[in-house]
């Protein structure tokens, strides 16, 4: 098989995963604790990693663009600049990447070795659709806790950024606030959440799809979690970019 | 049965007694229940990309029969119990389980027939996230049965396979004798009628090896279950085709020696080579066949 044919196939596969996962969110039994569990290991858990990368990212955006903005004394814009960034692109996109590394990664080697440890067939010969058991759990905890360590991520960014500003640059705490309160618009907080709901789902099907499919032990399980992760953090990328232009032309901000 | 039919209607007149002892006689001999078999295979035909791994396989197991299937490694033996619980599909040909061809059924309807089976993995395959208890329990669990039913019966099965002091400890502290019994504790939940054993001794010591053969006994002579029994070790074979489990007068389950009796071990044997049944029968026959291949498993060289 070549190349467009074996992604094509991936492509089936993954949605119709996708597909069984979503439909058996609506029957019994329902996985709640499950979930719940998941969300604590992808949300909770991933909560530090978040943390660290937001507050650094706006610090770092600060320090990169305060003293270009300098030069053609704009530097009252700085919190304009950093809100905007974050909200609209490093916050979801660099949220999913980490989440994609740390979760991404998890789920794929976890469900791998169940695979290769026969524990997927023993719970389907138990009953048990591992489709609803194992990948629906996982897709709505990423669904839920995506979006809101976004939200984290682009409040602490904003932080970041605020503290380097006005620790090293002397930019004065209401200058910046009132910056940060022009910058933002409705439609770049939409355009902030729509964009991880979406990752959210690439992250889960991909990583899902990849540790169901692991084949031959555990040099397999090391493969389908390099494929996991390479995958889908490509597959963010790509579509943040067609995701922004996507958003541009609805919400007419063209 | 019918000696009791025939002597309690022997007073109520002439005329009732052959009436009844025929009626009971009848419902003996053709219980149409157990003429249908536990699994049936029909020209089943199964390859991957272009290996054939089963070249139109037939056979039958009965209710109560221990089927019994030797072969070497790679002979297509674990394929069969995954054509059983549908977790593989056939090419072509028919799957039956109590009567029921389940060939065609999806994943949904697949999910109803497994429920009457039990399903024991080479390594256990024990889910290493829960307890002893909760994998033992875990069938009941997704059924959603009240929790005070449960545990006795969790209890009742670890007694059975003699590992009640292991309930509250996680499959990773366990050796490898002993995730075997909890693979079986769990695969024995629910009492299915049917249970699949896949190389259940595989790289066990004899004496624990041993146990895993007694705990097949025990189910065929006293619990009536049907069982495939894949294995490729010989002393499996002379276990479950020479002895049979009895409870004996204290109601201590105790195995004697076929020909101590009379009596008739309910198992048979299959061995199979590269995807095709090469004998099928009994173990005497089996010990007297002549082909070299079989010759040469029963002695090892």
């Amino acid at each position: 098989m070549n190349f467009a044919t074996r992604a094509l196939l991936e492509l089936q596969e993954t949605t119709l995963m996708a597909a069984r996962a979503a439909r058996g969110i609506f029957k019994r039994p329902r996985y709640i604790p499950e979930t719940i569990a998941q969300m604590d290991a992808i949300g909770v858990g991933s909560l530090t990693i978040i943390i660290l990368t937001g507050f650094f990212t706006g610090g770092v955006l600060t320090v990169q663009t305060f003293p270009t903005l300098k030069t053609y004394g704009a530097q009252s814009q700085t919190g304009y600049l950093v809100a905007i960034s974050l909200v609209r692109e490093l916050g979801p996109v660099l949220c999913a990447l980490m989440v994609t590394g740390r979760v991404g990664s998890a789920i794929s080697a976890e469900l791998g070795s169940m695979v290769v440890s026969q524990q997927i067939d023993a719970m389907r010969a138990l009953g048990t659709d591992p489709i609803r058991k194992l990948v629906a759990p996982r897709l709505i905890a990423l669904l839920i806790s995506l979006p809101l360590l976004t939200v984290l991520a682009d409040v602490l960014g904003i932080f970041g950024g605020w503290v380097t500003a006005t620790a090293l640059y002397s930019v004065s705490s209401s200058v910046f606030i009132m910056s940060v309160r022009d910058g933002i618009t409705t439609d770049d907080l939409v355009g902030g959440l729509v964009k991880p709901i979406v990752f959210s789902l690439i992250i889960g099907t991909v990583a899902c799809r990849q540790g169901l499919s692991t084949e031959g032990g555990t040099v397999g399980v090391g493969r389908s979690t390099t494929r996991a992760v390479v995958t889908a953090s490509i597959i963010v990328i790509i579509a943040d970019y067609f995701l922004a232009k996507a958003l541009q032309v609805i919400l007419g901000t063209t | 049965m019918s000696s009791t039919a025939i002597h309690t209607s022997s007073s109520q007149g002439d005329n009732a007694v052959s009436d009844n002892a025929a009626e009971s006689t009848f419902h003996e001999v053709d219980d149409q229940d157990r003429a249908i078999p536990a699994i049936e295979f029909r020209n089943v035909v199964l390859s991957f990309d272009d290996r054939a791994v089963l070249n139109n396989l037939s056979f039958k197991v009965m209710k109560g029969e221990t089927k019994i299937i030797l072969g070497g490694s790679g002979g297509g033996k674990s394929t069969i119990i995954k054509l059983v619980l549908g977790l593989l599909k056939p090419d072509s040909g028919q799957v039956l389980v109590d009567g029921e061809d389940v060939t065609n059924y999806d994943e949904g309807q697949m999910m109803g027939v497994r429920k009457k089976i039990g399903m024991v993995f080479q390594e256990g395959a024990l889910f290493d996230s829960l307890s002893v208890y909760d994998n033992v329990a875990y069938r009941l669990h997704e059924q959603a049965v009240p929790e005070e039913e449960v545990e006795p019966e969790v209890r009742r099965m670890l007694r059975f396979v003699n590992l009640e002091d292991a309930i509250d400890k996680m499959p990773a502290e366990l050796s490898g004798g002993m995730r075997r019994r909890v693979g079986i504790a769990r695969a024995l939940i629910g009492d299915p009628k049917i249970v699949l054993f896949d190389e259940p001794t595989a790289g066990l010591d004899p004496p624990t090896a041993r146990t895993i053969c007694e705990l097949a006994m025990k189910l065929r002579d006293l619990e009536d279950v049907s069982s495939i029994f894949v294995t490729h070790e010989m002393n499996n074979l002379d276990y479950i085709c020479s002895e049979y489990a009895v409870v004996d007068d204290e109601g201590k389950v105790i195995f004697e020696r076929e020909g101590a009796r009379l009596c008739l071990i309910n198992s048979k044997v299959m061995m199979m080579r590269q995807g095709d049944i090469i004998f099928s029968g009994t173990d005497e026959r089996l010990r007297k066949a002549e082909d070299p291949y079989i010759q040469k498993f029963l002695r090892g060289h």
